[in-house]
C-alpha cells in the first residue's frame, strides 16, 4: 500500500446529518463502470442494514462511442432506514462522469438536488458529443442545484501516478472507484465490503488491486479533507423483519429459485436457453450450479432451447427454458407441443421493450397476451408473475409445483426491471420451503398414457426407461386415455376441453388474492409483476392521508385467483397500471365485465410512485 | 366434465407412486426396482399395436422392417429405446415402434432428442427424419446435433420430395425437377446430406438404400453400435409423388455398375464384373478399369472409415451418377467424446470439487447480514 494513503480518520470538523432515505444515480459512459460502482454502493448499504432498491439503466450497445448520448449508462439506488419498495422516483444525488451523462440524467434530478461532476471530462469535444452549445458548468444553467465540481480523472491520476505499474488508460479505468470513495465518505459508508471485493476480483493482478484500492481510499480521503464538502450524511439501519438477509437481483433469485425447486422436487434441473438480454444472467447463474445436478444447454436457437427442455421433461427432469419477448415468439410452437403432450415445462420470459428487437435493455410488460394466448389452437397454459426481485425465488418454486402437478407448461413472467433490480432478500428457512410432489407412473397394469387423475385431470408421467410403459406421445391429437392418434371430432372436442379444464382446476390450488387496505372503497389499484413496488408505495402513502384506496397484486394471471371477482366488486373504480397498453385490463374487462381503467406507461421505465398517486387522485 | 375417452379401451384407472420412494437422488437416472431378467427379444417385440398408415409400396415400410429386425440384435431393453421424429411421412415412424416414442414438431426432433439424451444418457435415442424435416425447416438443428456429437442415431429418409404435403420439391430434389410447386422446374440447387453431415463434423456417416434390405440392416446396426452421433441417409422411394427417383442407379440390372459398396479396408471396386474401381489422379478421384492400361487392384483406393481427416469421406460424398458410382456404406466412423457424456462428466467434476449442492448451501451463501 502506498505511504501517501492514510486510513480514513473520523472527521470532527464536518457536519454529519441524518437522513431517512436517499436516492443516488450514478451516470457515465458505458465504459465508465457505473453498473459496478452502483452495485458496490448497493452491497455496502445492504450489508450496513439499509433497505435498498435499485434500477440499473444501461444502453443496448456494449460500448457506444465514448462521450455520446446513447452511450450513457446509469444505476439508480434508493437506500433507506425504513421499508422501501422502489428505487425512488427522483434522484436526490446525481453523479455525472461526463457531459453526456449530465445531459441525459439532469432532467430526473430533484429540484435543488446534489450534483457531483467529473469536470475533467467537460472538454470541448465531449461537450459537442453531448450536444451542449455552452458549458453547463459555466453558463449558469446548474444554478438550481448544489453542484460539486471535482476533477476526478486528474485527482485519480495524481494518486496513482508512480504508485502502480499501469498505463494511463488502465489508471483512468479505476476512476469510478475514486468517485465511489467520495460517495462512501459523503454517505458515511465503510470501505471494507468493496475492498474485499477488489481483492477477490483482481487477486491474480496485484497492480490492479493496488490501483483500485488506492483510488477508493484516495477518493474517500479527498472528500473528507476537501472544502468542497462541508456536510456528510448518514442513513441508519432500516427497521425490517428480523432474519438473515442477502442482496439479490431478480435474475439471481430466479436462477436460485429454480435450483431450489429442483432440489425440492428431487429431480435434476435442465435449462435450455439461447443468450438474450435481459435473460442471459439466468443461464450464467445456472451454469455455475452444476454441483446441484443442474444441466445447462446453450442451444443453437430459441426453438432448440425449448425443445430440449421438453425432451428433458419427457425423460423426467425439471424442464426449463428461459428467454425474452422475441425468443418467446420463436418458442411458441414448441410450447404448443408441450401443451399437447401434457408434459410439465416452465418458460421464463424476462420481458423487455417490444415489438421485434424493441428496447433490449429496457423493461416492459407487453408479453402477457403472448403468454396467455400466443399459440395456435386452443392452447391453455398456466401464467404466473413474480412481483419483486426476491419474490422471483418463491415464484420459481411455484412454477415448478404447478407444472408438475397439472402436467402443463407454466409461463413465468419476469421483466427487465425485476431482472436487474436488487433488494434485500430475507432468506427463508429450508424446512419451511414448500414441498414439490413428483409422481412417476411405474405400474404397467392397465397403463394408459392419457389416463386422468381424478382431481387434477393430469395424465401420468411415465419415463422412458420404465419397463412395460412404452408409449408414444406427440403433437398430433390423441385419444383421451389410450393416447392413440385420433381424429375423431368428438374426441378432439373433449380433449380441447380437458386441456382447458386442467388449467382451470389449478384455481383450486392457488392462494386467494389479498387486498392491501380496506376490502371495499372508492379505488382499487390492481397490478401484476414488477409494478408491485410503485403501486404499494403509492397506495400506502394515500392511505396514510386517509384516502379510500386499496391495492391488490396478481401473481397468478392464468388462471386467476378464485376470489378476484369478489375483490373487484368491492370498489367503485378499478385502476390497472401496466407497462403495456392495458393487457391485464382487457382480460379483467372480458372476464368480469368490470369497467376497469387502464393506466399505461410504455417508456421502458417503471412507474414512479407519484405517477400512480396522480392517476388515483383523478378517481377519488 | 367426463374424463372418459370415447371408444377408449382403457378404464381410466391409474396407479401413481411417490417418486421419492422409487426415484434415485438428483443427477442419476431413475432406477425402478431390480433390472428385469435378460430376455431374448424378437422383431415382433418391437412392432407396436398401431396400424401402419404409409401408402402401399412406400419405401418407409422396408426401413421400418429393417429397424425392427435389427433392434433385438442390439441387446438394449425395449424400454430404454426412444424414437423421436419431426413432421413428415417418415416422422410417423415412432408410432409403429413398440418402444418409447415422441412425434414432435417440424424439424425439431434433434433438439427434443438432445434433451432426452442429456437427461438420461442410458437411453438409446433415435431420430427419424426426412429431407424436408432435417434439411429445410430443421437445417439448423441438423448441423448442431451433429457437431456436438450427441450419442444418438439419426436416420434421414431421403425421398427428394415433400410427400405429406403432396408433392412439392424438397432441398434434395433434383435441379430442374417439375413438381406441384415448380411447374417450370426447380431452380434451387440441391443439397447433399452427406456433405453437410461431414462438414458438420459428424463422427459416423453412412448411406443405404431402402430396397437393398440386407445392406440397410447392416448400416442400421453399424449406426446403432457407433458411440457418438451416427448419421445414416437412406434413399427412399416415394411411389406416389416421386416414383423411380433412384431407379437410375438402384434398379437391379444397373445397380452393380452404378453403386459403389464401400467397405472398410477393401479397395473401392464395383461393377458386374468387379473390374471397375476408384483411383486417385492427383487430387481428384477417377473411375478406372482394372486390367486396362496396366491398372491393377493395387492402384485402387482402399477405403478407411477411421481417418480423422474428413477429406476423403467428403470426396466420396461428392461422387454422383453419372460420372461416378453412387457410394453407399459407411463413409466415416471416428471416435470423440460425446456431448451427453461430457455434460455428465462436468457435473461429476463439479460435485467432486464443491460437494453436492444442498438447499442450505444454495440459500446461505454470498454476503449475508442479520437483522435482529
Amino acid at each position: 500500500m502506498s505511504a501517501v494513503i492514510e486510513p480514513p480518520v473520523p472527521s470532527f470538523d464536518k457536519h454529519l446529518e441524518e437522513l431517512d432515505t436517499v436516492t443516488i444515480r450514478f451516470a457515465g459512459d458505458s465504459g465508465d463502470g457505473m453498473q459496478l460502482t452502483g452495485t458496490q454502493f448497493t452491497n455496502t448499504s445492504a450489508i450496513m442494514g439499509n433497505d435498498i432498491s435499485t434500477l440499473p439503466d444501461f444502453p443496448a450497445e456494449i460500448r457506444a462511442p465514448a462521450g455520446s448520448l446513447p452511450g450513457v449508462s446509469g444505476f439508480q439506488l434508493n437506500f433507506s432506514n425504513h421499508d422501501i419498495r422502489t428505487p425512488g422516483d427522483q434522484p436526490n444525488v446525481l453523479v455525472a462522469m461526463n457531459p453526456a451523462a449530465l445531459k441525459v440524467n439532469l432532467p430526473d434530478l430533484e429540484e435543488g438536488g446534489t450534483l457531483i461532476i467529473n469536470t475533467d471530462e467537460f472538454t470541448k469535444d465531449n461537450l459537442e458529443h453531448a450536444a451542449y452549445k455552452s458549458n453547463p458548468l459555466e453558463d449558469g444553467s446548474l444554478a438550481g442545484y448544489r453542484v460539486h465540481q471535482l476533477p476526478i480523472s486528474t485527482l485519480n491520476r495524481n494518486a496513482l501516478k508512480g504508485n502502480v505499474q499501469l498505463s494511463r488508460k488502465e489508471i483512468d479505468r479505476s476512476k469510478n472507484f475514486f468517485a465511489l470513495g467520495v460517495l462512501y465518505w459523503l454517505y458515511d459508508r465503510p470501505l471494507d465490503t468493496t475492498l474485499n471485493w477488489i481483492n477477490a476480483k483482481f487477486r491474480k493482478n496485484a497492480e490492479l488491486v493496488k490501483a483500485n484500492e488506492t483510488a477508493l481510499k484516495t477518493g474517500y480521503n479527498f472528500a473528507e479533507t476537501t472544502e468542497v464538502f462541508t456536510t456528510h450524511y448518514t442513513v441508519k439501519k432500516a427497521v425490517i423483519a428480523p432474519g438473515r438477509y442477502r442482496k439479490i437481483t431478480g435474475n439471481e433469485a430466479t436462477a436460485i429459485g429454480f435450483v431450489a425447486a429442483a432440489q425440492l422436487a428431487g429431480r435434476p434441473l435442465f435449462y435450455g436457453s439461447y443468450p438474450i438480454t435481459p435473460a442471459s444472467e439466468i443461464l450464467h447463474e445456472l451454469a455455475r450450479h452444476k454441483n446441484y445436478g443442474v444441466k445447462t444447454f446453450q442451444a443453437e436457437d430459441e426453438i432448440a432451447a425449448v425443445c430440449a427442455a421438453i425432451g428433458a421433461s419427457f425423460a423426467g427432469h425439471v424442464g426449463l427454458t428461459g428467454t425474452s419477448g422475441p425468443g418467446l415468439a420463436l418458442k411458441q410452437e414448441a410450447i404448443g407441443l408441450a401443451v399437447m403432450t401434457e408434459l410439465p415445462l416452465v418458460i421464463i420470459n424476462v420481458q423487455r421493450g417490444g415489438p421485434s428487437t424493441g428496447l433490449p435493455t429496457k423493461t416492459e410488460q407487453a408479453d402477457l397476451f403472448q403468454a396467455v394466448w400466443g399459440r395456435n389452437g386452443e392452447c391453455p397454459a398456466i401464467v404466473i408473475a413474480p412481483a419483486t426481485p426476491a419474490d422471483c425465488f418463491d415464484m420459481a418454486i411455484e412454477a415448478v409445483r404447478l407444472a408438475f402437478k397439472y402436467m402443463v407448461p407454466v409461463f413465468y413472467l419476469s421483466d427487465g426491471y425485476l431482472a436487474n433490480g436488487a433488494e434485500p432478500w430475507r432468506l427463508p428457512e429450508v424446512d419451511k420451503l414448500p414441498k414439490i410432489d413428483v409422481r412417476f407412473e411405474t405400474d404397467p397394469t392397465n397403463f394408459m398414457p392419457y389416463a386422468r387423475d381424478e382431481v387434477t385431470l393430469a395424465r401420468p408421467w411415465a419415463l422412458p426407461g420404465t419397463p412395460g410403459l412404452e408409449h408414444r406421445i406427440g403433437g398430433i391429437e390423441k385419444q383421451n386415455i389410450s393416447g392413440n392418434v385420433n381424429y375423431d371430432p368428438e374426441n378432439h372436442h373433449l380433449m380441447v376441453h380437458l386441456r382447458q379444464e386442467k388449467v382451470d382446476r389449478a384455481t383450486a390450488d392457488i392462494p386467494p388474492l389479498e387486498v392491501f387496505g380496506e376490502k371495499t372503497g372508492k379505488v382499487l389499484v390492481l397490478g401484476w409483476g414488477s409494478t408491485y413496488g410503485s403501486i404499494t408505495s403509492a397506495v400506502e402513502k394515500m392511505q396514510g392521508e386517509g384516502k379510500s384506496v386499496s391495492s391488490a397484486h396478481l401473481r397468478h394471471l392464468n388462471p386467476f385467483p378464485k376470489n378476484l371477482g369478489e375483490v373487484l366488486a368491492g370498489f367503485e373504480t378499478v385502476i390497472i397500471p401496466e407497462m403495456n397498453l392495458g393487457q391485464l385490463c382487457t382480460m379483467i374487462r372480458a372476464k368480469f365485465l368490470v369497467d376497469a381503467v387502464a393506466f399505461s406507461k410504455v417508456k421502458g421505465r417503471p412507474f414512479q410512485i407519484r405517477e400512480i398517486v396522480g392517476k388515483v387522485e383523478e378517481y377519488l | 366434465m367426463s374424463t372418459q375417452g370415447n371408444g377408449s379401451g382403457g378404464n381410466g384407472h391409474q396407479t401413481m407412486v411417490d417418486a421419492s420412494v422409487s426415484a434415485e437422488s438428483e443427477g442419476g437416472p431413475v432406477v425402478f426396482g431390480a433390472a428385469p431378467p435378460p430376455e431374448q427379444l424378437t422383431k415382433k417385440d418391437f412392432v407396436s399395436n398401431q396400424e401402419v398408415r404409409w401408402c402401399p409400396g412406400c419405401g418407409d415400410y422396408a426401413i421400418l422392417n429393417n429397424v425392427q429386425k435389427v433392434m433385438p440384435e442390439l441387446g438394449v431393453p425395449r424400454e430404454k429405446m426412444v424414437f423421436v421424429s419431426g413432421i413428415g411421412c417418415s416422422s410417423r415412424f415412432p408410432y409403429y415402434m413398440n418402444t418409447y416414442g415422441f412425434h414432435s414438431i417440424h424439424g425439431r426432433a434433434p433438439a427434443i432428442a438432445t434433451g432426452i439424451k442429456s437427461a438420461n444418457p442410458e437411453l438409446s435415442v433415435w431420430v427419424i427424419t426426412g429431407d424436408g424435416d432435417a434439411l429445410s425447416i430443421g437445417g439448423n438443428h441438423f448441423m448442431h446435433v451433429l457437431r456436438r456429437n450427441l450419442d444418438i442415431n439419426y436416420i434421414l429418409f431421403n425421398n427428394r420430395i415433400y410427400g405429406l404435403t403432396k408433392g412439392q420439391y424438397s432441398p434434395t430434389s433434383v435441379f430442374g425437377q417439375r413438381t406441384k410447386s415448380t411447374p417450370m422446374g426447380v431452380i434451387d440447387y440441391p443439397v447433399n446430406p452427406l456433405s453437410l453431415a461431414i462438414a458438420s463434423e459428424a463422427t459416423f456417416v453412412a448411406r443405404s438404400i431402402d430396397i437393398d434390405v440386407k445392406h440397410l440392416g447392416v448400416m442400421v446396426e453399424a449406426a446403432a453400435r457407433h458411440k457418438g452421433v451416427s448419421f445414416l441417409e437412406v434413399y427412399q422411394n416415394c411411389n406416389i409423388f416421386n416414383d423411380h427417383a433412384f431407379e437410375y442407379f438402384t434398379e437391379r440390372s444397373v445397380r452393380q455398375d452404378r453403386v459403389l459398396y464401400l467397405e472398410h479396408g477393401k479397395p473401392m471396386i464395383f461393377g458386374k464384373d468387379r473390374n471397375l474401381g476408384i483411383r486417385m489422379n492427383g487430387a481428384h478421384p477417377e473411375v478406372v478399369t482394372i486390367g486396362e492400361n496396366g491398372i491393377t487392384e493395387a492402384d485402387i483406393l482402399v477405403h478407411n472409415i477411421n481417418l480423422s481427416d474428413p477429406s476423403v469421406a467428403f470426396m466420396l460424398a461428392r461422387m454422383e451418377q453419372p460420372d461416378f458410382p453412387q457410394p453407399v456404406g459407411v463413409f466415416r466412423a471416428v471416435e470423440r467424446p460425446s456431448y451427453d457424456q461430457m455434460l455428465a462428466e462436468q457435473i461429476e467434476i463439479a460435485i467432486a470439487k464443491s460437494g453436492p449442492g444442498t438447499l442450505e448451501k444454495l440459500l446461505y451463501s454470498g454476503d449475508m447480514w442479520t437483522v435482529e
